[in-house]
C-alpha cells in the first residue's frame, strides 16, 4: 500500500497554484466536476498533496474529506511524489504469463526499490501496473511515456542506463 | 492525387515498437528523394497483427511490411517507392509464398477474420474526418435523422440481434427502447460509452478507440436520436493516452463539421459528447459504478434494480454500451438488420473482436463471426503455441471469466456457449497458456487483482476474496490441504450469490473453472506438494547435481540464508531445511549443477 501521508514538505510555486485556479474556473460549473480538477491538479504538481486537496475542496465546494475519499479510491492520484522518471511494469494477464513478475523482480534489484517506492536521488520511482494495452509485444515496462517490449530481463540495465 | 500510399500504424502496440521513428524517417527519405508530391504516408490504426509491429503497408500494390526498423526505410523508398521494386525480405513472411507475392486476404492471420466493428482499423486515417467520411462515415447518421424514426432505429437495432459486447451480453436493441419508453417525461437523458477497458489482456476497445474514434461518435448520436439524449459522455481509462487524443480530435472535428451539436442535419436534433477520464479503478467498468465516478464520486456500485434506464447517470435515464457495440451499430443501419443476423449463431450474432495474448506466435487483434472455434483462432488465426509447446487453456473474460480447456477447443466460441462450460465471452481477451503455466498460480493471479480491486463496499467481495486468495496462496506455498479444496468451492459459491455487483459475482470464476478443468492439478500441488509446470516457487526443492558441480562456491556466497555448504574445489550441498527457495544460487551457477524440481 501506498502512504497515505505525504514524506516530503509541500512546496508548491505561485505559477502552479494559478494554473490550479484556471482548472477548478473551468469546470466550477460543469456536472461531476471533481475528477477533472484533480486529474488537472495532478498533471500540474505531478501528485496530489493534502494542501492541494484543500484547496480544490475550498473552491469547489465540497468537503475535504470527500476530495480525501476520491483521492484515495483512484490508483492514479498519487499522494506521494513520483520519480523524474516512472517506471511502471505491465502487469496485465498476458504480461504475467509471459514473464512480468521476473521483470519486475529484476527492476527491484536493479533500483533497489520496492513497487511503490523512489530511490533516494529521487530518479527512479517504481510501480507496478494495471494492462496498458500493449499485449502484443509482453511483457512491457513503461519508462515515463516510453514503452519497452518484448523484454528477456537482460535488457533492464541497458534500459535503465538511458535515463 | 498521390500515386503511392504508405499507410503507417499508429496503434498503441506499433507505436511502442517505435513507429513515431519510422514515419519520420519516411517522410524524411521521401522529402530526400523529392517524392512528397507523389507519395501519401498515413498514420491508421491497429492492423491487428501488433506482435509484428511496426507494420506498413504500401498500395496500390498492397505489399505487407512488418517489423520495420528506421535503418529499412532508405532502401524501402530507393527501391520500392522509386523504383516500383517490392523488397520482399521485409514483406510479412506469410504474403510471399512460392507462387509469388500474395494478398493479405490470403494469409492464415486474416482469411476466417471478418472485419466489421474493426472495419476502418488499418485502413483509414482516424484523425482526419473525412477520410472517415469517405469510408460511408456519418452517412448512417444522417439516413437516421432524415429518414428513420426513432421506434424503427431501435427496432432495426432489435433485429439485429446485436448483443452488448462489453461482456453482459444484454440485447442492445432492448436496451434502447427501455430507456426510451421506462420514464416518457424526463426531461433529460444521457447516452454514455463504456471506454474503461479495465480487463487484463484486452485492448480491442482501445483499438478502435485509436483507429476509428469517429464510429463511437456517429453510434452515440445515433443511440442518442433513438432513445431521445442530446448529451453523451465517454468514460475513457487514462491509460490510453492515444486513444484519449484522437476521440479528442474527432469530437471537436465533428462539430466543426456540424455533425455534433445543435440542428444536425437540419433535422432539429441536437446533441453533443464529452470525454471523461478514468482514474485507475478497475470496478468503474461496471456500469452504474462508471456513472456515480461520472458524477465525480468513488467509483463503487450501486444496487440494481433501478437500472439506468429508469435512473441513471444524475439520476436520468441513461444508455450504456460499451466501444465494441457502437462500433457496429452504423453497419447495422446502413446495411440493414438481416445482413448483421446473418453472420453468427442462433443467438449470437454479427462478430466478435478478440485480444489474442499470452503464449501464441501471432498476438494481436482479430475479428472473427461468432461461432468460431477457438481451434480455429489459436492455431489457424494465431498460428499456435511457441516453441512447439502444448495448448494447455485459454483465458476468456479476464478477471470475471473462466478458462477452455483442450478439451473444449472445438466448440464454437459464443455467448451461450462459454457461460455452459463455466467460463464466459467478457470483454474479448484471450489469453493462451501453455504447459509452463500453473493453473493454480493463475487463479491467485487473478485473485490477487480482483482483492486490489474490490471497491470495498460489501463484505463478500472485500473479505471473500482476500480469504480465497489465502487459500491458494496457502496450497502454492505447500502447505494445502484436501479439504481446503471443499472450502474453496464453498466460499467462492458465498462470493457469487452475494456480492453487490458484476465485479463480485465473477470474481470466483477463474478459480471455480481452474479447479473444475484442472482439478489433478490442484490435487497434486495440495498432496504431492508438486507444481509440475514449475512455478509456484514454494513447492520447489533445490538440489545439486555432483557430476557438474567442480566447487567454485558461487552458490554459497550468493545463498541469503546460508543453506549451501561445501569446501572450496568440493562437492556443495544445499540444506533444504534452511532453503527460502529463492533462486539466487541457480543464477549464479556456471555450470548449469544445480536444478529445481
Amino acid at each position: 500500500m501506498a502512504l497515505k501521508k505525504c514524506a516530503v514538505p509541500f512546496a508548491g510555486t505561485a505559477e502552479q497554484e494559478k494554473a490550479l485556479y484556471a482548472v477548478i474556473d473551468e469546470y466550477k460549473s460543469v456536472q461531476g466536476a471533481l475528477m477533472p480538477v484533480l486529474q488537472g491538479a495532478q498533471e500540474i504538481y505531478g501528485y496530489l498533496p493534502i494542501e492541494v486537496q484543500t484547496v480544490i475542496a475550498e473552491e469547489m465546494g465540497v468537503p475535504l474529506e470527500k476530495v480525501y475519499g476520491i483521492v484515495t479510491f483512484y490508483s492514479q492520484f498519487a499522494l506521494n511524489p513520483k520519480g523524474k522518471y516512472k517506471v511502471a511494469v505491465c502487469m496485465g494477464t498476458a504480461c504475467y504469463v509471459r514473464g512480468a513478475g521476473d521483470i519486475l523482480k529484476k527492476l527491484k534489484d536493479s533500483l533497489g526499490i520496492d513497487p511503490g517506492g523512489i530511490t533516494p536521488d529521487g530518479k527512479f520511482s517504481l510501480e507496478d501496473c494495471r494492462c496498458i494495452g500493449a499485449c502484443g509485444l509482453a511483457p512491457v515496462i513503461m519508462i515515463n511515456e516510453d514503452v519497452y517490449g518484448k523484454l528477456t530481463g537482460d535488457e533492464i540495465d541497458g534500459i535503465l542506463a538511458k535515463y | 492525387m498521390f500515386r503511392s500510399h504508405v499507410l503507417i500504424c499508429g496503434g498503441t502496440g506499433c507505436h511502442a515498437s517505435g513507429s513515431d521513428g519510422v514515419m519520420s524517417a519516411l517522410s524524411e527519405e521521401i522529402n530526400k528523394n523529392g517524392l512528397e508530391k507523389e507519395v501519401g504516408v498515413v498514420k491508421t490504426g491497429c492492423f491487428g497483427l501488433c506482435a509484428l509491429g511496426p507494420i506498413m503497408v504500401v498500395y496500390p500494390e498492397g505489399s505487407f511490411y512488418s517489423a520495420i526498423k528506421e535503418s529499412d526505410i532508405p532502401e524501402i523508398v530507393s527501391e520500392h517507392l522509386l523504383k516500383g521494386r517490392v523488397v520482399e525480405r521485409l514483406l510479412y513472411r506469410e504474403t510471399v509464398s512460392a507462387d509469388g507475392i500474395q494478398s493479405l486476404n490470403h494469409t492464415a492471420f486474416y482469411k476466417k477474420q471478418k472485419r466489421v466493428a474493426l472495419r476502418n482499423c488499418g485502413v483509414i486515417n482516424p484523425e482526419n474526418i473525412d477520410e472517415y467520411i469517405g469510408a460511408d462515415g456519418y452517412q448512417a447518421l444522417g439516413k437516421v435523422l432524415t429518414e428513420m424514426k426513432p421506434e424503427q432505429v431501435i427496432k432495426t437495432v432489435m433485429d439485429s440481434g446485436l448483443r452488448g459486447r462489453g461482456g453482459g451480453g444484454f440485447p442492445t436493441g432492448r436496451k434502447w427502447d427501455l430507456a426510451r419508453k421506462l420514464i416518457p417525461d424526463a426531461d433529460q437523458k444521457y447516452v454514455c460509452c463504456n471506454a474503461d477497458e479495465g480487463d487484463p489482456g484486452a485492448f480491442m476497445d482501445r483499438s478502435v478507440l485509436e483507429g476509428d474514434p469517429h464510429v463511437v461518435i456517429e453510434a452515440m448520436a445515433i443511440a442518442g436520436y433513438a432513445i431521445g439524449a442530446t448529451q453523451g459522455y465517454i468514460y475513457i481509462r487514462a491509460e490510453y493516452p492515444i486513444a484519449v487524443k484522437r476521440l479528442r480530435i474527432a469530437i471537436n472535428q465533428a462539430r466543426d463539421y456540424g455533425l455534433l451539436g445543435k440542428d444536425i442535419f437540419n433535422s432539429g436534433f441536437d446533441f453533443d459528447v464529452d470525454i471523461r477520464l478514468g482514474a485507475g479503478a478497475f470496478v468503474c467498468g461496471e456500469e452504474t459504478a462508471l456513472m456515480v465516478s461520472i458524477e465525480g464520486n468513488r467509483g463503487e456500485p450501486r444496487p440494481r434494480p433501478p437500472f439506468p434506464a429508469e435512473k441513471g447517470l444524475f439520476g436520468k435515464p441513461t444508455v450504456l454500451n460499451n466501444v465494441e457495440t457502437y462500433a457496429n451499430i452504423p453497419q447495422i443501419i446502413l446495411k440493414g438488420a438481416e445482413w448483421f443476423a446473418s453472420m453468427g449463431t442462433e443467438k449470437s450474432k454479427g462478430t466478435k473482436v478478440f485480444a489474442l495474448g499470452g503464449k501464441i506466435n501471432n498476438t494481436g487483434l482479430v475479428e472473427v463471426p461468432m461461432g468460431t472455434t477457438l481451434r480455429e483462432v489459436v492455431y489457424e488465426i494465431g498460428g499456435g503455441i511457441p516453441k512447439g509447446k502444448a495448448f494447455k487453456a485459454a483465458q476468456t473474460g479476464g478477471p470475471s471469466g473462466g478458462c477452455i480447456s483442450a478439451a473444449n477447443i472445438d466448440i464454437p466460441i459464443d455467448y451461450d456457449n462459454l457461460i455452459s462450460i463455466g467460463s464466459m465471452m467478457g470483454s474479448g481477451g484471450l489469453i493462451v497458456m501453455d504447459e509452463d503455466n500453473c493453473m493454480v498460480d493463475m487463479a491467485k493471479f487473478f485473485l490477487e487483482f480482483t482483492v486490489d480491486e474490490s471497491c470495498g463496499k460489501c463484505t463478500p467481495c472485500r473479505v471473500g476474496t482476500k480469504r480465497l486468495y489465502e487459500m491458494l496462496e496457502k496450497i502454492t506455498s505447500g502447505n494445502g490441504e484436501m479439504e481446503d479444496l471443499d472450502k474453496i468451492k464453498t466460499l467462492c459459491e458465498y462470493i457469487k450469490n452475494n456480492s453487490l455487483c458484476g465485479l463480485g459475482q465473477t470474481a470466483p470464476n477463474p478459480v471455480l473453472s481452474m479447479l473444475h478443468n484442472f482439478k489433478d492439478e490442484y490435487v497434486q500441488h495440495v498432496k504431492d506438494k508438486k507444481c509440475a509446470a514449475k512455478v509456484c516457487a514454494g513447492l520447489l526443492q533445490y538440489s545439486i547435481l555432483e557430476d557438474k558441480c567442480i566447487g567454485c562456491t558461487a552458490c554459497a556466497r550468493a545463498c541469503p540464508a546460508g543453506a549451501i555448504s561445501g569446501k572450496v574445489k568440493e562437492k556443495h550441498v544445499i540444506d533444504r531445511t534452511k532453503c527460502v527457495k529463492c533462486g539466487a544460487c541457480v543464477e549464479k551457477c556456471k555450470f548449469g549443477a544445480i536444478i529445481r524440481a
